[in-house]
């Protein structure tokens, strides 16, 4: 038996779990807490990468998460995505999904979307191949075997392309687009998706100051209608976009608040100055 | 809307020239005429066919969803099998034991009566039907192992390699019940056709021209399809493509077994043409080989390993007539070469001109 069925099993809370489906059924955001993750603790060959980390995100926020190498960073966004699957603790999405029982697959389609830190768009295909392929669409192979584009499709590609700035180069390749473009295909590619939560790691390493600030304007633009838990090592950026700010120390949550909260907040200068 | 390459109406337009023309100047031309094509080289350019479907099966996956298969070879020979089966059961009281129910190998090993899997191989109907399954279902559950377990790159071509040596040594067994190291041979007819007439090999190579053409005009749908553009970003990023929600076992799964089953019908059109199946079909280096056409002929386009296939068949025949003990020199140049300088193959080169 593999483990997350033992880890079903041993749920005292969830004895008759087998009987609600684990996709499909209405996410319930009626909180306004959109993520939930309580007491989860990972370790990798007896290093603690998460260690007791409690983390919730609000419905519409915009979140930074910032920390130093090796604070747990990428460990907890691959834990929400499901690519690393916690020895310890819960992760709920909405008040009723539990991302714990579900693959990589199946939590994308649940609703949450993840950009990665070096763009990964597919560089052999055009923009707008690129987005049609990341849109809310059965995936099944059979279904993309036969279907064709609908006009209100079509209007979304146009729509999102609209968005992060690349209407216009839509039969391009994507291999041929700068980096900063290729970021933003990439954030495109999520909200194709029409994710209630985007994770987005380092958006704008490597870009120019004129890129820098068009990324902080479009995420600006997308909280509200989508969650936004973004990782980022610059700070001037986090100071710009961010309403609140969530510093992790190994595999912990160190402070949450405002950025001024945070510069003034004692652990943390403690870890970060050496005060 | 993409653009496609001229090339590929030319080519599609020579095919179908190529099955309707070479059977006329065979058939309707006068043996002392210029034109006239002689029937052993419309069963060789029939065999060439095949051997292009069975290409045109690995660029499917290779190509566009980056499984580099190095074990086609071995459901090549299961269609060859399935049919070589229906053929040994045309020959009926024909052979040289003038056993009516049983194939000369089982009475030459003093078998009572024929293997499970022989029953009503003498009809057509089932023996299609196994052409499909055998490689299909061989491919299926190949690869849902494979698959599920997420092997990948070099060890997926491994993998596909010891199978199809596997599948070797199991064939060249007796009791296995496929004739063993012989194979089966000596066929008579084929749907009451007598196999040596001039009609039936004609009718056998139009066959291959139209599998060939049905085979690419459906990889083509596939490819052209969305279902084409998701291989293609499973063959680029294929843990992106995870995220995106696609389930890339699936994808991989059905790919891997349409394209087995198309290797599998190319080689049931393959074995009446060369009168012949045995176990060597499947060693290792003739699955290597096929990659070596698709490779040349460039890979991730359709028509590419077509090409390929058709040429190095070529090469083949022409070297192995003129200078055979240098052929597999040949071959090794041809592979050093198309991998150092031809990345993308013939038609890569003949693209980047156009470009």
């Amino acid at each position: 038996m593999n483990v997350s069925a033992q880890r079903g099993l041993l749920r005292r809370d969830k004895v008759f779990g087998f009987l609600t489906p684990a996709v499909g059924q209405q996410l319930d955001t009626t909180h306004s807490t959109l993520l939930y993750m309580e007491n989860v603790s990972v370790s990798f060959d007896g290093f603690k990468a998460i260690d007791n980390l409690n983390f919730y995100v609000d419905k519409g926020e915009l979140r930074c998460l910032i920390g130093a190498n090796g604070a747990g960073k990428t460990t907890m966004m691959d834990i929400i995505t499901g690519k690393t699957k916690p020895d310890t603790g819960s992760v709920i999405f909405g008040k009723n999904v539990d991302l714990l029982d579900l693959n990589e697959a199946e939590i994308a389609i649940a609703g949450i979307g993840r950009k990665f830190q070096k763009p990964t768009v597919f560089e052999n295909l055009t923009v707008f191949a690129n987005l049609e392929l990341a849109m809310a669409d059965f995936k099944s192979v059979w279904w993309t075997l036969h279907s064709k584009l609908n006009s209100a499709q079509v209007d979304q590609i146009e729509h999102i392309a609209s968005t992060i700035g690349l209407l216009d180069m839509l039969n391009k390749q994507a291999g041929y687009l700068s980096h900063g473009q290729k970021q933003w295909l990439e954030i495109g590619m999520l909200l194709m998706q029409r994710p209630l939560l985007l994770l987005i790691d380092e958006p704008v390493a490597g870009m120019t100051h004129q890129e820098m600030e068009k990324t902080g304007e479009l995420l600006q633009s997308l909280s509200g209608d989508h969650t936004i838990v973004v990782v980022e090592h610059d700070m001037e950026f986090v100071r710009s976009i961010a309403a609140r700010v969530t510093v992790l120390n190994q595999g912990t949550v160190l402070a949450e608040g405002s950025m001024a909260d945070i510069q003034n907040n004692d652990d943390v200068r403690r870890v970060y100055l050496g005060e | 809307m993409p653009t496609y390459p001229l090339i590929d109406r030319l080519l599609l337009i020579a095919l179908v020239l190529l099955t309707i023309t070479v059977p006329i100047l065979n058939l309707g031309v006068n043996a002392d005429h210029a034109l006239y094509i002689e029937t052993y080289n419309v069963t060789l350019l029939g065999k060439y066919l095949c051997f292009a479907l069975l290409a045109l099966s690995v660029d499917l996956v290779w190509g566009y969803l980056g499984i580099l298969s190095l074990g086609h070879g071995a459901f090549f020979a299961l269609g060859g099998y399935a049919m070589g089966m229906y053929l040994v059961r045309q020959i009926g009281d024909r052979g040289v034991y003038g056993n009516p129910d049983l194939p000369d190998f089982m009475v030459f090993l003093n078998w009572q009566e024929a293997p499970w899997f022989w029953t009503g191989m003498e009809h057509f109907p089932v023996a299609l039907t196994a052409i499909v399954l055998a490689p299909g279902l061989l491919a299926f559950v190949f690869g849902w192992f494979a698959f599920r377990s997420r092997v990948n790159g070099v060890y997926l071509s491994i993998i596909t390699q010891a199978m199809t040596f596997a599948l070797m040594l199991a064939f060249f067994r007796n009791e296995m019940g496929f004739g063993g190291n012989n194979g089966l041979t000596d066929f008579k007819d084929i749907w009451g056709f007598s196999l040596q007439s001039n009609e039936t090999r004609n009718a056998l190579f139009v066959a291959s021209g139209v599998a060939l053409l049905l085979g690419y005009f459906i990889c083509q749908k596939i490819v052209r399809s969305r279902a084409g553009l998701v291989a293609q970003a499973i063959r680029d990023a294929e843990s992106r493509t995870r995220f995106i929600g696609f389930n890339v076992e699936n994808y991989k799964l059905w790919f891997f077994t349409f394209s087995a089953i198309l290797a599998g019908i190319a080689g049931a059109l393959y074995v009446p043409q060369a009168g012949i199946i045995n176990p060597s079909q499947m060693a290792p280096l003739g699955s290597i080989e096929v990659v070596v056409w698709v490779a040349l002929g460039g890979r991730g386009s359709l028509y590419g390993p077509i090409i390929g296939a058709l040429l190095v068949n070529y090469a083949k025949s022409w070297f192995t007539a003129a200078f055979p003990e240098y052929w597999l020199f040949a071959l090794g140049a041809l592979f050093v070469i198309s991998t150092l300088y031809l990345p993308n193959g013939v038609m890569g080169l003949f693209n980047r001109k156009a470009a």
